[in-house]
């Protein structure tokens, strides 16, 4: 199918960019890769009047290090980051869900931003991001302002980023040494999670010293696995730790019911899935 | 309109396009490379795979104008002076097509995969293969096709 | 000139690599979306949204406006332009059936039915303006359940007074071919009664349905990517009341069909008689959420099962009450599609007793017609699964149980409780060889470990020894079950001056290597290079008889048509030879592409032959300047392919997750012409017939929208789903046929799915689970885990309380 008709601008930097959003065209969408964006064209899910491509701000690509943090541009490719040794060293959680998106061909493509502004539930870096406790760096005309992850992710595909506002760069803490997993549970290989998990312990000898695990599609949002990580902080590594810990998975979830399963079947799977998650990280 | 330049299989084309026009509807209908094609409109099939600038795309999730500028390749460009690809021979002696739509995205797709890993074991050529459907061959021939193309031995084509 | 240097000794049963090839691998395509034509114009379909409505207004003055367009029609625009869209299958003289227009005229009857078209001068325009077509629309009452249709709790064509289209039944008492089997049942010492459901399905061909039509000229020409362009041409003819000879129907590269594009479609029909409205070219090509929606559908039937048996496990008698949902409308074959099981639920074995009736039900979805094996994947899935009942009800292995049942090799010819008479088979000999491949015992011994250790990822082991109908031809046989047409299947062969060869064949192929095959026929036949062979085919100016490509018979019918044909070209060159060499035909042999005289070392090649046939100078008196010849071939039976295929899963009890461990089959499909294209046909059928088992399924949400509506939700496995499967034959020769063959396009289809179903059962058994609905999906089978201990934890604290 063809999409409807739209201007099209490509602007160098950001504030030209920030300055086509706040231009008076009725409808924009900004252009972050496309793969999530350029399919909901297509089926005219949606139809901007004006789309802003960010594929030409050059600054906006790659990772830096940034002192006790990395960053990383909003429009590095899930490819990029996949393959990237800073995020390998400090956010191999990040890189572990980046290359479960999708196929290779959309991750040639699809950005870290466009995929966490697009901020579907069953997409697989909001939870990471929020496990890594991420900031999220937004310009505006008033200058750039930074969003924690916790605020960042507000509803169903909806984010702290403003109309009228660009998502530059996310900010991942370091997280040297962690043992990190990314569970993605879905029927066919290429499909949305159905359930993720997105689990980075630090081990400090046998026993658990930190632990951040946050899950995708349990909610209209990512969410923090807040009574798992409770459980295992403080004791020593075990099956039966992490089994008890992981039980309380789905606790406070608000999970969906769909053709892939109900919220039951996915607060089972939760917990099964944190089990194995966390198995797998610290045995990796 | 806008005025785009693309380079597609080795020649330059300048041409003017609405903004919302598919790469893939852009090769297809004025560039004329009708080997491309399209068998989805959510960029699950893989059908309209082509290589921007060296690497794998779905050309349906791509706008022509971001390709301006671009380096397009297609099924079209990949044999030279009538000799196949090594691909296609592998496509071909493996009997790794069928009906033969899902053929120029599959092929487009597993040169890509080799050229990021030239060695793959069978479960990375599967997997690399993710995003590609073809509901003909079950894809066992696929797999040995890209298996034997990147030098496989046999048993391990066959396994 | 010699034309026997460079082939083998024999083309027959060698791997030649495909013709097909060269074009597809370079992508110099010919999909009919491909045709552009000067001036062409775009249509694009206004669907409804809705399941069941009446239609109040379609208001088309804005789409009108828009840019570039050229012309709207809504239904009652075209309404007189053509009859109802065709069923060739009148399955009872009784059988209810609806009009079908092409586009809906006062009432919707599913989601995705057209209510309007727009044409335009671009693809982009017409669907700019199809977004501005006003539909309003009155709710009424959407059928969707298949038991509450079949029972009229709300009735889709109130003018039909009930959902019932047609009610179907054999009964092997009364035709004489069996006993009764409610006596069967009554005296049985064992009864088994299950009720299975064989989910919607769509066929999911890759390349999207395309028609493009030129009304320009004496005769109208319409490409599409169809699988029968004799039957469409035939079918447009009389639906659109055109004359037969000015339609001329072309169908190009063809990307998949499997059933799915064996259909006089809407789409086609609407093309037609908006490019005869307005005198232009005119092209329509569905999107893939069109094509989920609107192309047809398949399966989707209620199978209530009553199996009884004695304890020894012999089989006494089996009853089938199918409830098979026909969809909104009758399609090509719709009706006729769950009637081609009833001859296959007694499959490989000796039933003394038979009786089966099906009740063909409308509702508010999308039509089902033919899709690959129609009809016969779920008689195989019901008897398959219930074997495998039965050898657990009596523990027995499953194999076993089959073995007690099944025809011997020795028995052969065999006349079934069903009334077909199977020519060959050996279900031994694929058995064993399956058995040996898979390592059945030592897999068994892993499963009995597994479970013991209790495992939390258990082993499950599947059988499926299957047989099918196909080549679905006989014609008379196909009259006497009030089929429309026959099933004979016409070809060519036209030997050209320089001595190559025409070969022009009725079939129609979309994959399945028809050129390749054919060539290798004709090259043993006539003696002629590979090479220098050219298949026609998918044209009826050029191909001008045929019945096309569906059911597994292109070899079986239009493979021997291929022959018949090249066997009259030898007998009128024979003439010629004899002629040429001064001798009497009676003495003149044809061997390896030459003509010998009997005992001398005269001889003439055919290609010689054909240059003097050209040249005319010396050809007996009375004898035409032609060598060409047709032939139409109609078999006096079906072909019986057989096998047995063995599949193992491990379950993940936690998350209900199946992996496919190891898959094996075994193949008799008869005599093989070239066993690199059968064996693909067999990898993609067992593909599809895996995604049945695990992954597929059509999904209606409760208003009637489709819910798995594009490729998001539809899960068609890629490569990454499916592991690399073993395949090997046996070979049992079809008598029925000069060349053995039997076919293969639909075997693996129909074995796969209750293999794989009945290892995931296999695997659970121990937890008191005997079924589980197909797909298996993780939540289904987590599911069905977890009522099953939960029921056992009751039962064991009702025990300790």
């Amino acid at each position: 199918m063809i999409p409807a008709a739209f201007d099209y601008r490509a602007p160098s930097s950001v504030a030209e960019a920030l300055e086509l959003l706040n231009s008076d065209a009725e409808e924009v969408k900004v252009l972050a890769g496309g793969q999530s964006l350029i399919p909901v064209l297509r089926l005219r899910l949606a139809a901007p009047t004006l789309v802003v491509d960010l594929g030409h701000v050059s600054d906006l690509v790659g990772v830096a290090d940034d002192g006790d943090a990395i960053t990383i541009g909003a429009m590095t490719t899930h490819a990029d980051i996949t393959d990237d040794p800073l995020v390998r060293e400090h956010a191999e959680l990040l890189a572990l869900a980046t290359e479960t998106v999708a196929d290779p061909q959309v991750r040639h493509r699809g950005t870290i931003g466009g995929a966490l502004v697009h901020a579907d539930p069953a997409g697989d870096l909001p939870a990471p991001a929020l496990a890594l406790e991420a900031e999220f760096l937004i310009a505006g005309a008033d200058g750039e302002r930074s969003v924690g992850a916790a605020d960042f992710f507000q509803d169903y595909f909806t984010t702290a980023v403003g109309e009228d506002e660009i998502l530059t760069r996310i900010r991942v803490p370091k997280h040297t040494g962690w043992r990190s997993q990314y569970q993605k549970f879905t029927r066919v290989k290429q499909q949305w999670s159905i359930v993720g998990v997105a689990a980075c312990v630090r081990l400090d000898g046998e026993t658990f010293a930190d632990a951040r695990i946050a899950l995708t599609n349990m909610g209209p949002t990512p969410c923090r696995a807040s009574a798992v990580e409770q459980a295992l902080v403080g004791k020593e590594r075990s099956d039966e730790t992490i089994a008890e810990a992981a039980a309380h998975a789905a606790d406070g979830t608000n999970p969906p019911s769909d053709v892939n399963g109900d919220a039951d079947y996915r607060r089972h799977l939760a917990t099964v899935l944190t089990r194995r998650a966390v198995q797998a990280a610290i045995s990796g | 309109m806008t005025h785009i330049t693309v380079t597609v299989d080795g020649t330059k084309y300048s041409d003017e396009v609405e903004p919302r026009t598919l790469l893939v509807h852009y090769l297809r209908e004025q560039v004329g490379k009708t080997g491309t094609v399209v068998g989805c409109d959510t960029s699950n099939c893989g059908a309209c795979t082509v290589h921007l600038n060296g690497r794998s795309v779905k050309s349906c999730s791509v706008l022509a104008v971001q390709a301006d500028g671009a380096d397009v390749s297609t099924i079209e460009g990949l044999s030279t002076n009538g000799e196949l690809h090594p691909m296609q021979l592998a496509f071909h002696e493996n009997h790794a097509l069928q009906c033969g739509f899902c053929t120029p995205g599959m092929i487009m797709q597993s040169i890509d995969l080799l050229n990021e890993n030239p060695h793959p074991t069978e479960h990375e050529v599967r997997d690399g293969l993710e995003g590609n459907l073809c509901r003909c061959t079950g894809y066992q021939n696929i797999v040995k096709a890209v298996l034997a193309a990147a030098g496989a031995t046999d048993s391990e084509a066959t396994r | 000139m010699t034309v026997t240097e460079d082939r083998p000794a024999t083309e027959f049963g060698s791997p030649r690599l495909r013709k097909e090839d060269a074009h597809l691998v370079t992508g110099r395509t010919r999909w009919t979306d491909n045709i552009s034509l000067p001036g062409m114009l775009h249509l694009a379909m206004v669907r409804s949204p809705m399941a069941h409505a009446k239609i109040r207004s379609v208001d088309t003055d804005a789409a009108k406006q828009g840019s570039g367009v050229i012309a709207a029609f809504t239904g009652a625009d075209l309404a007189d332009d053509h009859a109802g869209l065709p069923n060739a299958w009148p399955v009872t003289p009784e059988q209810k059936a609806p009009e079908h227009k092409a586009i809906a005229v006062d009432t919707v009857n599913f989601a995705g039915e057209i209510v309007a078209v727009v044409v335009a001068r671009s693809a982009a325009e017409a669907r700019d303006a199809a977004e501005l077509v006003d539909v309003e629309y009155d709710d009424l009452p959407v059928v969707l359940d298949l038991n509450d249709a079949a029972a009229d709790k709300e009735v889709v064509y109130p003018d039909l007074g009930t959902n019932v289209s047609a009610v179907w039944t054999f009964d092997s008492g009364e035709a004489g071919t069996g006993g009764d089997v409610e006596e069967a049942i009554s005296g049985a010492e064992l009864v088994i009664k299950r009720t299975y459901r064989q989910q919607r399905l769509i066929p999911a061909f890759i390349e999207p349905r395309s028609t493009v039509v030129d009304p320009t000229g004496e005769q109208t020409t319409v490409w599409s990517a169809t699988q029968i362009p004799h039957i469409l041409r035939l079918m447009l003819a009389l639906t659109c009341n055109i004359s037969e000879s000015k339609l001329r129907v072309v169908a190009p590269d063809v990307g998949g069909g499997f059933g799915g594009k064996l259909q006089v479609t809407p789409e086609e029909v609407t093309t037609l008689l908006v490019a005869r409205r307005l005198g232009k070219p005119c092209k329509y090509t569905e999107t893939r959420s069109e094509s989920l929606m609107a192309a047809h559908h398949g399966r989707d039937q209620i199978q209530k099962l009553t199996l009884a048996a004695n304890r020894d496990g012999t089989v006494t008698g089996l009853k089938v009450e199918l409830l098979a949902d026909m969809g909104a409308y009758l399609g090509l074959v719709t009706s006729g599609v769950p009637i081609l099981g009833a001859f296959m639920y007694n499959a490989i074995y000796k039933f003394p007793a038979y009786h089966f009736t099906c009740t063909n039900v409308f509702t508010n979805k999308a039509w089902t017609d033919a899709y690959r094996g129609a009809g016969r994947p779920e008689a195989t899935y019901a008897i398959e699964r219930l074997m495998d009942e039965l050898a657990a009800e009596l523990d027995v292995d499953p194999i076993e149980i089959r073995e007690r049942n099944w025809i011997k090799h020795e028995e052969f010819p065999f006349t079934t409780v069903a009334g077909l008479e199977y020519d060959s088979g050996n279900y031994e000999a694929a058995t064993e060889k399956a058995k040996q491949l898979f390592g059945y015992d030592d897999l068994r011994a892993e499963q009995q470990r597994r479970r013991d250790g209790n495992d939390p990822v258990q082993l499950g082991i599947g059988t499926s020894t299957f047989t099918e109908m196909c080549g679905l031809a006989p014609s008379r046989v196909l009259g006497s079950l009030s089929y429309g047409a026959g099933g004979w299947e016409h070809a060519s062969v036209r030997m050209l001056a320089s001595g190559k060869v025409e070969v022009v064949t009725g079939s129609s192929a979309h994959g399945q290597g028809h050129e390749t095959a054919w060539s290798q026929i004709v090259a043993d036949r006539l003696g002629v290079p590979f090479d220098d062979i050219e298949i026609l085919h998918g044209d009826t100016q050029v191909s001008a008889r045929g019945l096309d490509t569906y059911g597994s018979r292109s070899l079986t019918v239009g493979g021997m048509a291929v022959l018949a044909a090249a066997d009259k070209v030898i007998d009128k060159a024979k003439v010629i030879a004899a002629h040429l060499l001064e001798a009497s035909a009676d003495d003149i042999e044809f061997a390896s592409g030459r003509f010998t005289v009997r005992g001398t070392d005269s001889s003439i090649g055919l290609g010689d032959i054909s240059l003097a046939t050209f040249a005319a100078h010396n050809l007996p008196d009375g004898v035409e300047a032609s060598l060409d010849a047709d032939a139409t071939f109609d078999p006096v039976n079906f072909s019986f392919p057989h096998g047995t295929h063995l599949c193992a899963v491990e379950v993940d009890t936690e998350t209900g997750v199946v992996e496919l461990r190891k898959y094996v089959c075994v193949d008799d499909v008869g005599t093989v012409v070239n066993p690199l294209i059968v064996e693909g046909q067999v990898h993609g059928g067992v593909a599809q017939g895996i995604a049945q088992a695990l992954f597929e399924e059509a999904v209606y949400d409760e208003s009637g929208t489709l819910v798995t509506g594009s490729f998001v939700d539809y899960l068609v496995p890629s490569a990454a789903d499916l592991i690399s499967i073993t395949t090997d034959r046996t070979e049992s020769q079809s008598t029925t046929n000069e060349l053995g063959v039997k076919g293969v396009g639909e075997a693996g289809t129909i074995a796969s799915t209750p293999a794989v179903v009945n290892a995931v059962v296999d695997a659970l058994r121990p937890l008191g689970i005997n079924d589980i609905q197909m797909p298996c999906s993780p939540s289904r089978v987590w599911k069905t885990i977890r009522a099953a201990t939960s029921s056992a934890s009751a039962r064991t604290d009702g025990g300790a309380a």
